[in-house]
């Protein structure tokens, strides 16, 4: 038992940004400069809920979607540290980055990892150009936090299969050409992770319908997608029957690990930073709060880093991921909460009806950021499993 | 009181139920609420009876406040009681519509939905009719008035506190049905002791914002320092950490737009900010104790 909690501790450690990634940042800052340069920081704030198609076509025309994938395939070769470089500039600058986000960060290494050649030369090329637009199909109305109780079901049906079912808060599905989707091929709901497969579902097949879903600051980023017999060919299978509990969380583990679970909430940072500057406010409170706020900020990065050199090593860290995605979003939802009482705090110092907005919107979407993804408490069980005490 | 809370509740279910919340903020036409309201006669609660009001005192009406902060409501119904009863008192013409209460720099909230808007001190109140200025928040219901500092900012504070307490009771009824509703693994959510100890610490905060409103209320419209301090100190803290709590146990279903939790919990936060955050109280409070120099807490407690 104690062991495996050393496993958790003791791999975390300190780790230095190769001088060739760190390269990448001027170059990449004068690409991104020209597409911010006229957003409002509450647009800017949404991060990568932001969509930009065309942005992300660029991007992958200059050789910055892919990073991590083999240039056979038509990426760039490098190493998870890279693709870190790349994704805190984009973050750091609020650049509309949703239209690639999904397919860079966890549909092309699945692919890689688990798809057959033929899939990773159809898929991965387009991806790394920007072209292939993907999203998540985990969770259904009745399966949140209980992933592995899916519904959704794919029968055989001659040499393919037939799809029934339904997703629910599927990031990007109205955008997107792609979703992977968990669904089972065996069994029923009861025999729980036992039973179930991985697809790519094209969803301009017939039988797929989309509903978008507004959140409670009217944007449209999440949908609900219906599979109403839904014929896929034998290709459409990723990895193997029946192991796609093991491959999801695999997924997951990039989903979880990357710097966007701390840099959520970094335009209303930075854009409360410059409002102190523009009025001259620098007394030992506000101070103080500046100082925590970029101390924690600083550290959690340092912690991304060492997690990024456990996807170097060619790990799949799960519960490493876990604890920086509690410890990042609770800074994330902390930015807000504590900016706000200082703005607040100061109901004599004029701000700009921008910043307004965006602490808003922050405050707003920030209960979000510990439920997209796995919720709170689902990851701290499995930092718990983790320590051996589950 | 109840003869007067059961239809004043009516009264918002039937004029401003979540439906028309919805359709106030995207800006439909919201005079038709407004009319229903004003003609019950409730806005004139906190009025002298001498003139024609309800003469009750803010501890009578607080129940009614509550009730706008649990509806959610977009327009300024309460701030129009407060203003109604702090311009009659003054002899001062008391207008028709819709009044917001404007305290500082910080955005007004509710001010695009009002005719005028209330700043100066008691002694030298000052209504002003809102003009189309650039002064609206695109987006919002709010407007940057940016008026000085002024002896309202404590009425107004007790006022958001006494909203967040409506809103936060509801927010925990809210939490508590989908807790019992919700089933993952085979079982409600709320059989899980982590959803067990939200809802445990949501209801702690709640009613604590019930007695720290309760406290501000029973100050009056010219509420002390320390009354007002302790009041949105109290309700500033849980309308953030109440409004994080439920979210965390709705799941997905409560960031979406259809879902009524929203409606509340955006109140919550903008009630927060309102007319001084809880860290500008408490340094107003602080300030006050070191002046004070007292020799405990509890003599500076005591001192009211
Ligand atoms: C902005 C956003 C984007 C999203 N995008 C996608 C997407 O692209 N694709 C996709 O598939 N999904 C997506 N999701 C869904 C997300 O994965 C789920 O919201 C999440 O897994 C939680 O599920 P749920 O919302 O059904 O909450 P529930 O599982 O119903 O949980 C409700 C509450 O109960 C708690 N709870 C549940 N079980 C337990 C337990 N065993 N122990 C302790 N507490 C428990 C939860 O922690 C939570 O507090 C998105 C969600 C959001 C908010």
């Amino acid at each position: 038992m104690k062991a495996k909690a050393q496993i958790v501790f003791d791999t975390l450690e300190l780790s230095t940004l190769p001088a060739e990634d760190e390269s990448l940042r001027a170059p990449l800052r004068a690409l991104i400069a020209e597409t911010v340069v006229g957003l409002a920081p509450d647009r800017r704030a949404r991060s990568w809920q932001g969509f930009d198609a065309a942005f992300s076509r660029k991007l992958g025309a200059n050789g910055y979607l892919g990073l991590t994938i083999p240039p056979r395939y038509g990426g760039g070769g490098r190493s998870p540290f890279a693709r870190f470089v790349v994704v805190e500039e984009l973050l750091a600058a609020g650049a509309p980055v949703a239209a690639h986000w999904i397919a860079d960060r966890q549909s092309a290494p699945l692919i890689l990892r688990f798809g057959t050649e033929a899939q990773r030369e159809t898929f991965l090329p387009a991806i790394c150009n920007g072209e292939a637009l993907f999203c998540i199909g985990m969770s259904e109305p009745g399966s949140g936090s209980d992933l592995a109780s899916v519904r959704t079901r794919a029968e055989r049906e001659g040499e393919g299969w037939r799809v029934n079912g339904q997703k629910i808060w599927t990031t990007n599905a109205l955008h997107s050409d792609y979703m992977i989707a968990l669904v089972r091929t065996s069994g029923t709901p009861a025999d729980r992770s036992a039973g179930l497969s991985q697809f790519i579902i094209d969803l301009n097949a017939r039988g797929v319908t989309i509903r978008p879903i507004a959140d409670l600051t009217g944007d449209q980023h999440f949908a609900e997608v219906f599979f109403d017999d839904v014929l896929l060919g034998s290709d459409a299978l990723v990895g193997e029957e029946g192991q796609g509990w093991a491959q999801v969380n695999a997924e997951l583990a990039f989903e979880r690990s990357g710097p966007e679970r701390i840099y959520s909430s970094i335009v209303l940072l930075d854009t409360w930073l410059a409002h102190l500057g523009a009025v001259g406010r620098n007394d030992e409170a506000t101070a103080g709060l500046a100082g925590s706020l970029l101390a924690r900020f600083m550290a959690l990065r340092e912690f991304s880093i060492a997690v990024t050199a456990r996807l170097v090593a060619g790990e799949t860290p799960l519960v490493e991921a876990a604890l920086i995605k509690d410890l990042g979003t609770s800074f994330e939802q902390d930015v807000p909460a504590l900016i706000g009482d200082d703005l607040a705090g100061h109901p004599d110092e004029a701000l700009s009806a921008d910043l307004y907005r965006t602490l808003l919107y922050t405050t707003h979407v920030a209960p979000s950021f510990s439920l997209r993804g796995g919720t709170r408490e689902i990851l701290r069980g499995i930092i718990a499993r983790g320590l051996g005490i589950r | 009181m109840r003869e007067l809370i059961d239809p004043f509740k009516r009264l918002l279910d039937e004029h401003c139920p979540p439906v028309m919340v919805r359709e106030i903020e995207r800006g439909a036409d919201w005079r038709p609420a407004w009319s229903a309201i004003a003609e019950s006669g409730f806005l004139d609660a906190l009025v002298p009876e001498e003139m024609s009001g309800f003469g009750l005192s803010l501890t009578d009406v607080a129940p009614l406040i509550e009730a706008v902060g649990a509806s959610a409501m977009p327009l300024p119904v309460a701030d129009t009681m407060i203003a109604r009863a702090l311009l009659a008192r003054a002899g001062q013409t008391v207008p028709d519509g819709p009044v917001v209460l404007s305290t500082g720099s910080f955005p007004t909230l509710f001010a695009v939905v009002a005719d005028h808007f209330l700043t100066g001190d008691p002694g030298n109140l000052q209504l002003i009719p809102m003009t189309e200025a650039a002064s609206a928040i695109p987006g919002t219901l709010d407007r940057m008035l940016a008026c000085p500092n002024t002896g309202l900012r404590g009425i107004a504070a007790t006022l958001r506190s006494q909203l967040i307490a409506g809103a936060v009771s509801r927010v925990l009824d809210l939490s508590i049905a989908y807790a019992n509703d919700r089933q993952q693994f085979g079982k409600p959510i709320g059989r899980q002791q982590a959803v067990q100890q939200q809802l445990a610490v949501l209801a702690e905060l709640a009613v604590s914002a019930r007695i720290c409103a309760a406290i501000g209320m029973r100050a009056g419209l010219a509420p002390s320092l320390r009354a007002a301090a302790t009041a949105k100190i109290g309700t500033g803290i849980a309308a953030e950490r109440v409004a994080s709590i439920a979210h965390a146990i709705h799941g997905a279903i409560g960031i979406s737009e259809e879902f009524d939790l929203q409606l509340l919990t955006r109140r919550l936060y903008a009630w927060r900010l309102a007319d001084g955050s809880e860290g500008y109280w408490a340094g107003q409070l602080g300030k006050l104790v070191l002046d004070d120099r007292p020799v405990s807490a509890l003599s500076f407690a005591l001192a009211e």
